[in-house]
């Protein structure tokens, strides 16, 4: 167990060091200039300002410095709003952490029930209306379900009763968190679903079934005792990967609907160029996103024994 | 006692034809190839056969409006802005399909062209991807050992970063455009093409074929081209066709973040991006490139899931 978590422990490590240099190469190799405005600069003020932000120094001593601060905690100061880009990631994260969580914790147990109706009423109407509605999750993007969601329920319901069921834009009252936490889970929940019913089918088919079944075990009991508990663990691994897509998809969906958080941030600090912030948001993602990984791939090894067994051996 | 003896059927009735040994040797059914078996199995499939039929009414679409239309893509009809589904100029008669957008652009023309350029877009970066993957996952697989292990490592590494992420990075360093676009998608898309076809590689390099082709004398990359990869291909086909659903989703998205095609070129996910703007007052603008994309996408899909059922049988659920 001490060997699978240090490899995964090693992983993690060299993921977001590459990411690091990855980030700041990419950052020096962006066209254009972050000081470059409406206005001429002069030279002096422009020397000023390269010594300010150290991009007068070499490369290497650039690098070095970046890695050690960002491993500080220290992600520089985001050229446009003069804040540290801690400070903006520490006041804009909550609003995108609480969306992807809400989002991620609907598509799981939606996704799951999904999965499991499917799979128990295989071949029956439930089973194809379910899978219609996961092939269908997977393929309609979050921004189009985002906003036919704002124009249906928050605008048109609105106009045809008169009450305000949903307010269109906005994060503050429980009304207003609905849809968009419902439209960034949808792909997540059909991808899920999807999984769920295949690795059950799988499992309803295994032999420890039919005996749990010739012991005159009931099918609620044999469901929820023996099958789901083994059926539910491929979910468990790709929670990671379904993480990432529901914090990248928010880009959009904080966009759509208002919401002060970390999308909304990264999608202005492309279009401003402001270097500091993009690589700190980046390396903020990248660093969670990894971090989540890391824990979900530790769940699995202690859920799972096989996965000890395995590792074991190599 | 009397009712068994009226059961007992009368031994008469019955009578020894012998055996007829042509008939029995004879091949009954025409034989058929695996593909042909598969796409006999793929035709009953009535979701796949739609959702085929669909793409390619989509294809013909994009690339026979631009060139048949009355309209081009960037023509303005400044009399006629934001008008609705259906509307008739009425000076020249010309028939505005999907309307016009805020600037009086013919819409329908414009979909067909936004859609040759997010086919052509995905088309282009799953072949790359595949290109790449099949090199990659067939050398790691084959030749195995530190090689596999290394190799597997570096995407281990590359996939634990979030692929958009490093997509929306090298959007901003390269120009943007549909190149980068292609560059930038099939630079981290082909991880999971590549771990496919190892897995592939290292089951079928075990069978006795090529142990033949090895005590023949025939080199590695003989092997792996001749031999092992064309085993693969039932795999990478249905896994190209689960691609393309990805690829059309990432151009959309960073189309519709900023990131995509630049104007003038529009494709789906600029449209869409357009269309989010007036989308209060004027919904069809949206839903319009929406249900495109999303058709498109939900018929990949299932032909995808379709391909697989009647390629793979085994795995049929």
């Amino acid at each position: 167990m001490i060997k699978y978590v240090g490899k995964r422990l090693f992983y993690a490590l060299l993921t977001v060091l590459t990411l690091t240099v990855l980030t700041f190469f990419m950052m020096r190799a962006l066209p254009g200039d972050p000081f470059i405005g409406a206005k001429a600069i002069p030279e002096a003020t422009m020397e000023a300002l390269n010594r300010k932000y150290g991009l007068d120094k070499p490369v290497s001593e650039q690098l070095i410095m970046y890695i050690s601060n960002a491993f500080k905690g220290d992600l520089g100061i985001s050229i446009k709003y003069n804040r540290p880009v801690t400070d903006i990631i520490a006041q804009a994260f909550p609003y995108s952490f609480e969306l992807g969580m809400r989002s991620l914790i609907f598509a799981t147990i939606v996704g799951v029930l999904l999965g499991i109706i499917a799979a128990v009423k295989r071949g029956t109407k439930w089973d194809s209306l379910a899978m219609f509605f996961a092939i269908v999750g997977v393929s309609v993007p979050s921004f189009v379900i985002g906003s036919l969601l704002q124009y249906l329920l928050g605008l048109k319901l609105y106009q045809a009763t008169g009450i305000k069921f949903f307010p269109i834009t906005g994060w503050d009252s429980m009304s207003s968190k609905l849809i968009p936490s419902f439209a960034l889970s949808f792909s997540s929940l059909a991808t899920i679903s999807r999984l769920m019913r295949t690795s059950m089918l799988d499992v309803l088919g295994q032999d420890y079934i039919k005996t749990a079944k010739s012991k005159g075990l009931s099918q609620k009991k044999i469901i929820w005792k023996h099958a789901v508990r083994n059926a539910i663990m491929p979910v468990i691994t790709v929670l990671g990967p379904i993480a990432a897509s529901v914090l990248t998809g928010a880009f959009v969906v904080e966009n759509i609907f208002s919401i002060p958080g970390m999308g909304k941030f990264f999608v202005m600090s492309i279009q401003d160029q402001d270097y500091t912030m993009i690589s700190g948001i980046t390396l903020f993602y990248g660093i969670f996103l990894v971090l989540a990984n890391l824990l979900v791939d530790l769940a699995y090894g202690f859920i799972d024994p096989r996965v000890k067994l395995t590792e074991g051996k190599e | 006692m009397d009712k068994t003896m009226n059961e007992k059927i009368d031994k008469s009735r019955f009578e020894w034809v012998g055996a007829n040994v042509n008939e029995s040797e004879a091949i009954t059914r025409p034989t058929t190839s695996y593909w042909k078996d598969a796409m006999q199995r793929l035709s009953k499939n009535k979701a796949a056969m739609i959702s085929l039929w669909v793409i390619i009414l989509i294809l013909l679409l994009a690339i026979f409006v631009p060139m048949l239309s009355p309209y081009t893509m960037s023509e303005q009809h400044y009399a006629h802005t934001s008008q609705s589904v259906g509307f008739r100029d009425p000076d020249d008669g010309h028939l505005h399909l999907f309307g016009t957008d805020k600037l009086g652009r013919d819409i329908f023309t414009r979909i067909w062209s936004g859609a040759r350029i997010s086919l052509i877009i995905s088309f282009t970066a799953v072949f790359v991807n595949v290109i790449i993957g099949i090199i990659y996952g067939g050398i790691s697989g084959y030749l195995g050992g530190a090689v596999d292990n290394i190799m597997m490592r570096i995407i281990e590494i590359i996939n634990g970063i979030p692929y958009l992420i490093i997509v929306i990075l090298l959007m901003m360093v390269l120009e943007p455009g549909i190149v980068t676009m292609i560059i930038a998608y099939a630079a981290v898309g082909w991880t999971g093409m590549a771990r496919l076809v190892r897995g592939q590689i290292m089951s079928l390099k075990q069978q006795d074929f090529v142990v033949a082709a090895k005590v023949m004398g025939a080199r590695p990359s003989r092997i792996i081209f001749k031999h092992l990869i064309p085993n693969t291909l039932s795999v990478v086909i249905v896994n190209i066709t689960l691609a393309i659903p990805g690829a059309i989703f990432t151009e959309a998205f960073l189309s519709y973040i900023g990131l995509g095609v630049q104007i003038p070129i529009a494709s789906w996910g600029t449209l869409a991006n357009d269309g989010s703007k007036v989308f209060q007052m004027y919904p069809s603008q949206l839903i319009i490139p929406a249900i495109c994309i999303s058709l498109t996408m939900l018929s990949f899909n299932l032909l995808g899931d379709g391909l697989r059922d009647s390629l793979d049988p085994k795995l049929r659920r």
